[in-house]
């Protein structure tokens, strides 16, 4: 069943899907964990606020965006990002923005939804005592937070955003519906123009299985050292 | 923002000939919702077999079980169903895989058995848990009985694991409706496709958008109330959710 089939295409493109494909989606994957967690965190501490208007508004955009499916989101964004580029930089016509920066974009604002709940949850799991002393001390709420509440909240969430980052890593791949040449983007323009599709989808297939593997070994393996002694 | 709205745009016909922008969307829902629901019941055979062999006494079991967990939650959804739709009908004997390219609306039975195992690995997971967070004593009172392991299972342990895990379940089957956007990429014209198709024909992006957003807010919204229901009347009393 694999008679005629040419691995050696594989070896050909390696460059090309790893240089190009690889650096885009490790880029992206890492970028859109960073920006979602930053605003994800203020998700959830407007969320958890006792502003309730802020409160409400933290919970519908958290709602709104986790009823929405990703590829729907990023068709969105694709097609709004140059409307909010012309309106933020008051320029007289939607302006151009690269492939890069608009799944960045939407990928921030998408996973900023997934980041908060986790947040939200690692807040809430620091006991109430711990801000009372805080603010026994003279402590203002930014600096409690700061200090005191946010640092306990992510390391007890730390293996859970982990597993959220690996879920990113691989929902990146849906950037291929704007034909972007992500890993996947790659392989499969190799896999048209070679007319090889077996090897590479087999290949990319491969690679993202073992890199997931990998990646959630180490979340276990994290989890079992960090875990806090209670 | 200079952007030419026109919200009549859904009253107009279609370039297809037959009814209007909003049948079409319409039209793409429908197939969102088939393909989510044949999706989901295989999500819940295979999920509930899988779920099961990870609870089992046997280390054999559970070794496959965690293998099938592993298999199909390590591949993006997308690589998946390349891998269904493209790369297994050429790995196959020559007469199954004509078979296979020639099935008519292949796209859709690749997404529903797609999608369906893809989710499967996810409820095995939450079932798993499920039977796990059962008292030990349950277990052991069925034995005591003199029920098979079988019987057990059937009528002591996947009731009561079920009831718990219902509220993680709803959020799986939302998430089903969603991934079967990513069936777009092998030709199926679900709702986001068709958005995407009147879009392209009509250059109406975010009317069309919008449109769907709305589809799919309301999917979610009853799923969501239909769910809340049927937790109410299945709660366990005497747990935390019972009455």
């Amino acid at each position: 069943m694999f008679a005629n089939l040419d691995f050696d295409v594989i070896r050909r493109s390696l460059p090309y899907l790893f240089l190009d494909g690889m650096t885009f989606t490790l880029m992206l994957t890492g970028l859109a964990a960073l920006g979602g967690l930053v605003f994800g965190t203020l998700i959830a501490l407007m969320r958890l606020s006792s502003y309730r208007v802020l409160g409400r508004i933290a919970g519908l955009y958290v709602d709104f965006m986790r009823s929405l499916p990703l590829v729907l989101v990023i068709f969105w964004f694709y097609f709004l990002v140059p409307y909010i580029g012309q309106w933020v930089t008051g320029a007289s016509r939607p302006i151009r923005v690269g492939a890069f920066t608009s799944t960045l974009v939407t990928f921030v604002m998408f996973e900023a939804a997934y980041f908060s709940e986790i947040m939200r949850a690692g807040i809430q799991s620091i006991s109430k005592g711990q801000p009372a002393a805080a603010s026994a001390l003279g402590l203002t709420y930014a600096q409690s937070m700061r200090y005191i509440v946010l640092p306990q909240a992510f390391r007890n969430m730390l293996p859970i955003l982990l597993t959220q980052t690996i879920v990113l890593f691989q929902d990146t791949s849906l950037v291929y519906v704007l034909s972007i040449p992500d890993f996947l983007g790659a392989a499969s323009k190799v896999a048209q123009r070679d007319g090889r599709l077996v090897e590479m989808y087999l290949f990319a297939a491969a690679v993202y299985f073992v890199i997931s593997c990998v990646a959630s070994y180490g979340v276990r393996r994290l989890q079992a050292r960090i875990a806090i002694v209670r | 923002m200079n952007y030419n709205w026109n919200w009549h745009i859904f009253f107009e016909p279609n370039p297809t000939g037959a009814g209007t922008y909003l049948d079409l969307l319409v039209s793409g829902l429908v197939l969102t919702i088939k393909t989510a629901l044949l999706a989901w019941v295989i999500a819940l055979i295979f999920g509930t077999i899988v779920g099961v062999l990870r609870s089992l006494p046997s280390k054999t079991a559970s070794w496959i079980g965690f293998c099938y967990v592993e298999f199909f939650r390590n591949m993006p959804l997308l690589v998946q169903l390349f891998l269904w739709f493209f790369v297994l009908p050429e790995l196959l004997p020559r007469a199954a895989g004509l078979w296979m390219k020639q099935i008519p609306n292949a796209p859709f039975w690749t997404a529903a058995i797609g999608v369906g195992l893809f989710m499967s690995a996810r409820v095995a997971v939450q079932l798993a848990a499920g039977i796990a967070s059962l008292p030990r004593g349950q277990k052991q009172a069925a034995t005591a009985l003199g029920l098979t392991t079988g019987q057990s299972y059937r009528y002591v342990l996947l009731p009561m694991a079920f009831r718990i895990i219902l509220p993680p379940l709803t959020s799986e089957f939302l998430n089903t409706i969603k991934n079967t956007s990513v069936a777009i990429t092998i030709g199926l014209i679900e709702l986001t496709g068709q958005a995407r198709a009147m879009q392209e024909f009509s250059f109406q992006v975010f009317e069309a958008f919008t449109a769907a957003t709305v589809m799919y807010l309301a999917i979610n919204i009853i799923v969501v109330t239909g769910m809340r229901f049927l937790e109410r009347s299945l709660a366990i009393p005497g747990y935390i959710t019972g009455k």
